[in-house]
Formats: structure tokens, sequence, C-alpha cells
């Protein structure tokens, strides 16, 4: 199990002990941490799972394959951090990940 | 005023399949999409991208999967009500009466919801202000492009809608091209295109911007945008046009008093029906313990949920489990001759 934080945009805190293999999104998911959507069910297909990652995590991430920045122009408010979080596959080395998700998802 | 058996809400492939199945057992129906064509996600998100998991079809498109279910239905002929949302259901004693977006009515014995993820509608931009000239000066898809001529209009947006508006309105009105970053998700040979007229001093490409805000009295005046590391411009302009591409929302469903949970529907396993006597819902949007956001999964509550109709549709018959490879009354309605 690998510990991921979510912030929320009510400025609540969320730690969720998620299963490695997951995805940020599936960890949101199954612990009902709100704000995530997932319409597309984690296919890259909707923009629905949009995160801000803090800083300190983005060159430690997977990097984007094709098709995740086209999908992030489609985001609300997308900004230099912005991940799809169904493309972050959860492993040891993000222990201590934080996100921050966003106001809306669309 | 319509009158049908049952009335489906989305043209998906578990909306259509769902249209063959009410169609074997001798039911009519009538399918009300908010899109301009039938196939729901598979045509909207992904119509090139290759499936692999619909039983029998090794591998196929969204696009010709949504083909062959057409061809499936077609001895059916089932009409479609395409570019319309429902907005209201009302009890009439045993049936339905359904109000459309664009005015249609419909007199229907049972629904059957295939929502989806919901009813696709365009992605917004995030600046508050900007509903106040939404469908004015702010619009998001393009009915009449006269209006832009001799204009300044600001495009919003990296995808083909964009790019390709961009390309189209500068022969006839000054365009700001406005984009968060440099690459383009749109057709290479567009971006082409869009840098070349740049260049030429024809159109005014902006990257790594985003909007800021938008002033103006009853139409836009002015818009700010501001650049990745701070700083902010102001254009005049008489129109802003965003393209971010489409997202689905439940809509009015919501206002039914099914139950919902997590933006879907709660229904039995047994037909399909839920909290609500006539109403089904199949596919992505309905849920229950084990539910997969597959397609085969939508097809086989569809399955179910044409049975469910049956008694709402001739109450006064009993419907009998036939296969289509030896029920005479099947065959004819499928319009097979031997």
């Amino acid at each position: 199990m690998v510990k991921i934080t979510y912030h929320t945009h009510d400025n609540k805190t969320h730690t969720a002990d998620v299963q490695k293999g997951l995805t940020v999104m599936e960890g949101a998911i199954q612990n009902d941490i709100p704000g995530i959507d997932a319409d597309c069910g984690g296919g890259m297909a909707c923009a629905t799972c949009h995160v801000y990652v803090k800083e300190q995590w983005l060159d430690k991430l997977p990097a984007k394959e094709d098709g995740e920045e086209d999908m992030l122009d489609m985001a609300f408010e997308p900004k230099n951090n912005s991940r799809l979080s169904c493309q972050i596959i959860v492993s040891d080395e993000l222990d201590g990940l934080e996100v921050n998700i966003p106001s809306k998802q669309g | 005023m319509n009158k049908t058996d049952v009335l489906i809400i989305g043209a998906g492939p578990t909306g259509l399949f769902c249209a063959h199945q009410l169609g074997i057992i001798g039911l009519s129906c009538e399918i009300v999409d908010n899109l301009d064509k039938a196939g729901g996600q598979c045509i909207e998100l992904y119509p090139d991208k290759p499936i692999y998991d619909i039983p029998a079809v090794p591998e196929c498109t969204g696009e010709e999967l949504t083909n062959n279910l057409l061809k499936q239905i077609k001895p059916f002929n089932v009409k479609f009500h395409l570019n319309e949302r429902v907005e209201q259901i009302k009890k009439t004693e045993s049936r339905w009466n359904v109000k459309t977006s664009g005015g249609k009515e419909f007199d229907v014995a049972s629904i059957v919801i295939a929502g989806g993820v919901g009813s696709f509608e365009p992605r917004k931009f995030p600046v508050k202000e900007c509903e106040k000239f939404e469908g004015n000066s702010l619009l998001y898809s393009i009915k009449d492009k006269s209006i832009f001529k001799d204009k300044t209009i600001s495009i919003f947006g990296g995808g083909d809608s964009a790019l390709d508006w961009a390309v189209e309105l500068s022969n006839t009105s000054k365009v700001n091209l406005i984009h968060r970053r440099d690459g383009f998700s749109g057709a290479e040979s567009s971006v082409q295109k869009v840098k070349e007229l740049n260049d030429q001093g024809k159109l005014n490409l902006f990257t790594k911007y985003q909007i800021d805000s938008v002033s103006g009295d009853k139409n836009i005046e002015s818009l700010k945008i501001k650049h990745d590391e701070g700083e902010i411009k102001e254009i005049k302009c008489d129109y802003v046009l965003g393209f971010f591409g489409l997202i689905m929302q439940l809509g009015p469903i919501l206002d039914w008093g099914l139950n919902i949970n997590k933006k879907t529907i709660e229904v039995n396993t047994e037909n399909f029906e839920t909290n609500i006597n006539g109403i089904f819902a199949i596919g992505d949007i309905c849920s229950y313990p084990g539910k997969l956001k597959l397609i085969l999964s939508g097809f086989h509550e569809g399955a179910l949920a044409a049975r469910g109709c049956f008694k709402y549709a001739k109450p006064d018959e009993k419907l009998r489990f036939e296969f289509t490879t030896t029920s005479k009354a099947a065959q004819e309605r499928l319009g097979i001759k031997k």
C-alpha cells in the first residue's frame, strides 16, 4: 500500500492507502474522495480526473503519454502541474504523493 | 405527439441494441439523443479507436460498431430524434408524457434511459462573467458564420475545431487564436496553416495564454489573457469562441425522482427497472452490485429491460421466450423472407 494525499477544493485533506498498480484516479474513487469524476473510466478520453500535482512530485511521475496533454487542453483550468490522475500508476516511488483536486471537472 | 411503446434516451450502443431487442419481441420504440448522430461515446470519444471486447467481434472501431448496430435495427424502422435532450417526464395514468428541449412530445408506455454518462454539452470557460455573454457574443459553437464578418474574434482552444475556425474566419475577420501551450491536438496541416497565417500577419497566435477575464456592457468589448508566467494582455474583440470539446452532464435526469448514486441510476438486475415503475436504466448510466461499464454488459441489460417493458406496453398479453433461429414471429419482424 502507498499513501496518497488528495487535497480537495474545500481545503480538506484526505490521505488514502492505495494499492500499488492502481491509478491515482482509482485510489480516489475507491476511497470516496470527492471531485474526481472519471467519466470515461480511465481511458484518457474525457479529462474529468484532472489533478494538480504538488511541484516536488512532478518529475517523479511517469512521463505523459501522447494524448494526455491533448486531453488536458479540455480540462477545467489546466496549469503546468496538471495531470490526468488515471494516467498516474501508484508505485513505491510515489509513496506520499500529494495532489490537489480542482474546483470542478468541467 | 409521438405515440410509441418505448422511448429510449440515448443512441449509444446500449440504446441501439435495446431497440433491437424491443423490435424482436414486437414492441415499437423511438430514440432521442442530444448529439447530432447515433453512436454515443463510441462516436464522440473514440470513433477511430479499436474496441477488442465485443463478443465474437475480435476488433472494430467505435464507428464500425455503431454502423453495424444501425444495420442490425434497420428492419424495425426506428425513428431517431437527434439534437434533442429529454427535459421533462410526467406520469399520465398508466403511460408517460415526455417533452424534449426542441419541444417534441411523446406518449409512451415506458422509458429506457441509456444515457451513458449523461448528455454531451460543450465545456465552458472557467471564468464566471463569461456566462453573462453566453449565446450572444460568447459562443461554444457556430451556427451562422456571417455574423463574424469584419469583426474581431478571439478563439480559444488547440483542437481541430479551434484551428479550422481560426483558419476559416481569418479570411473575413480579424482573428486571435489563444491556446494554453505551444503544442496543438489538431491536425498537423492545420497547425502549419495557422502558423503561416500568423507569420503573414493574417491572424494573431497567442500560445501559453489562457483567459483571465472578459468585459463589456451588453456584448463583449475586450478580454484579458494571462501568460503562464503571469503577464496579462488586454485584447479588444467583438466575439469570443471557446472550443474545449464536450463534457457529459446528467442534466434534467437528476430531477425525475430516480435513486441516483455517484451520477448513476440504481436498478434491479432482474429487468433493470429503476425505483420508478416503467422507467428502466441500462448501460453506463445504471448501477447495481457488480456493474461493469462494458458495452457487452449494456447489451445484456438492454435485452432484459426490453422484456421488462413488455408488460407496460401490452398488459393483456403474455411474452413467450423465443429464439431468433426458430421463431417465425421474430423472423417476420426482422423482415426475413424464406
